[in-house]
């Protein structure tokens, strides 16, 4: 599985979003299941899947899908899977 | 990079123009708060931050001032209010919304680092579920940005879950940790854990009242957690809904609450109005640049605070401490003329 496979499937369990949901134009906060307590679940579920550590900062920033993929390219991410 | 850098003179430079703008900026797009300043006759040119006007904070419970349209409006704020009061409501747009969380983490850095730390909260899980979140519930969730596994140290009763807290300290203990918690709820319940704490970075923010009826102060306060717990690394904030990202934290030394660069404080004669010398209390008005979707850049709160010097701390700027809320019938007079404008 690509990472960008990996990374929607690890939004769709995070918040709760049936297995066929399209993720790629999500934004926080614009869905109700998007909220800052998922949102800490989600970064916490990211670290777990690619093993990194995501600072405050970033966490913060990371406020929509393609963002969260800009972070784990940052990471080195999608680099490596490429 | 630290959001305490600047001195008293260095602050009043750049805050005097941001300030001044904000003001004419809410000025023009809220009508609520335009009417206040026509009526208390509030008109520039501003000399120093001092002399700006000040919205009395209750307004916020009272009056919708926003200065953004409906339609822009991306967070409505509420704040706990004592018993029998509408609770504040802060208006926030994206932009607003978006600052706000990186402020405090800019201003939190100083102490905590750019990483986020294993984190300790002495709280009930229950408090971020709850749907229409408590005050209490969004300062946790809030704080929650700053840790990584999140562990809360009491149980669904509010009882201290000591196993929670084992396991937290076992995978955990060795290492630089986060212990989050409100000001009493942290005294209470870590002292009664008896544990050592000693790696552990404690930011605590609430209410004195509990503890000023005990004789606890703030001195004591660090002393007996630190020789209970070990704690040693200690850090009271200030801060309040109404002016959303902007808080003041104590510094290594606690030698008093320390403003970030982007906000200062004014301590005010509660009878004459003029600002108070260091060392002599009053109310306390804050100040921030944060606020721009809603007229609460210059705030008079109903606190009672004092200065204890200015650029001679650890880090530059006033160092002041909050002494308690203003008797709430002196509070009331304060607001009077401000409530009849603006109605």
């Amino acid at each position: 599985m690509s990472h960008l496979d990996r990374l929607r499937e690890v939004f769709r369990s995070s918040l709760n979003l049936p297995a066929a949901a399209d993720v790629d134009g999500l934004e926080y906060r614009a869905i109700p299941q998007w909220d800052s307590l998922a949102h800490m679940s989600l970064i916490a579920a990211m670290e777990d899947e690619f093993a990194v550590m995501i600072d405050t900062d970033e966490m913060i920033d990371m406020s929509s899908f393609a963002k969260a993929a800009a972070l784990l390219e940052k990471h080195g991410i999608g680099a490596a899977a490429r | 990079m630290t959001v305490f850098t600047l001195s008293a003179a260095e602050r009043e430079a750049a805050l005097l123009p941001a300030l001044t703008a904000l003001t004419e900026r809410h000025r023009l797009a809220c009508e609520p708060y335009r009417r206040i300043l026509d009526a208390i006759g509030a008109a520039g040119p501003y000399d120093r931050v001092a002399a700006l006007p000040w919205l009395p904070v209750r307004l916020f419970k009272t009056h919708e001032l926003r200065s953004v349209p409906e339609e822009q409006v991306f967070r409505v704020l509420t704040s706990s209010g004592t018993t029998g009061q509408r609770p504040s409501r802060i208006y926030l747009d994206r932009e607003a919304a978006a600052a706000q969380p990186r402020m405090l983490a800019a201003t939190l850095r100083a102490v905590l680092g750019e990483r986020r730390m294993p984190m300790l909260i002495v709280d009930s899980r229950s408090v971020v579920r709850d749907p229409a979140l408590s005050a209490r519930g969004a300062g946790v969730l809030g704080m929650m940005n700053f840790g990584r596994d999140h562990t809360f140290a009491l149980d669904e009763q509010g009882e201290l879950d000591a196993e929670a807290v084992k396991g937290f300290l076992a995978r955990h203990g060795a290492e630089p940790y986060l212990i989050f918690g409100f000001t009493y709820m942290a005294w209470l319940h870590l002292r009664e854990l008896g544990m050592d704490l000693s790696q552990g970075v404690l930011v605590h923010s609430g209410g004195w009242k509990k503890l000023a009826e005990q004789s606890v102060d703030n001195p004591e306060y660090r002393r007996r957690l630190g020789e209970e717990c070990g704690l040693r690394r200690i850090h009271n904030f200030y801060g309040m809904v109404e002016q959303i990202g902007t808080v003041f934290l104590e510094g290594p030394d606690g030698g008093g609450l320390y403003c970030p660069d982007f906000a200062d404080v004014v301590i005010r004669d509660p009878d004459t109005w003029q600002e108070a010398p260091p060392g002599v209390p009053g109310l306390i008005e804050v100040v921030s640049t944060l606020p721009t979707s809603y007229p609460g850049h210059v705030l008079l709160t109903e606190d009672l605070g004092v200065v204890h010097g200015v650029d001679d701390g650890v880090w530059p700027g006033k160092r002041f401490s909050v002494l308690g809320r203003l008797p709430r019938a002196e509070a009331r007079g304060c607001s009077d003329t401000y409530r009849q404008a603006a109605a």
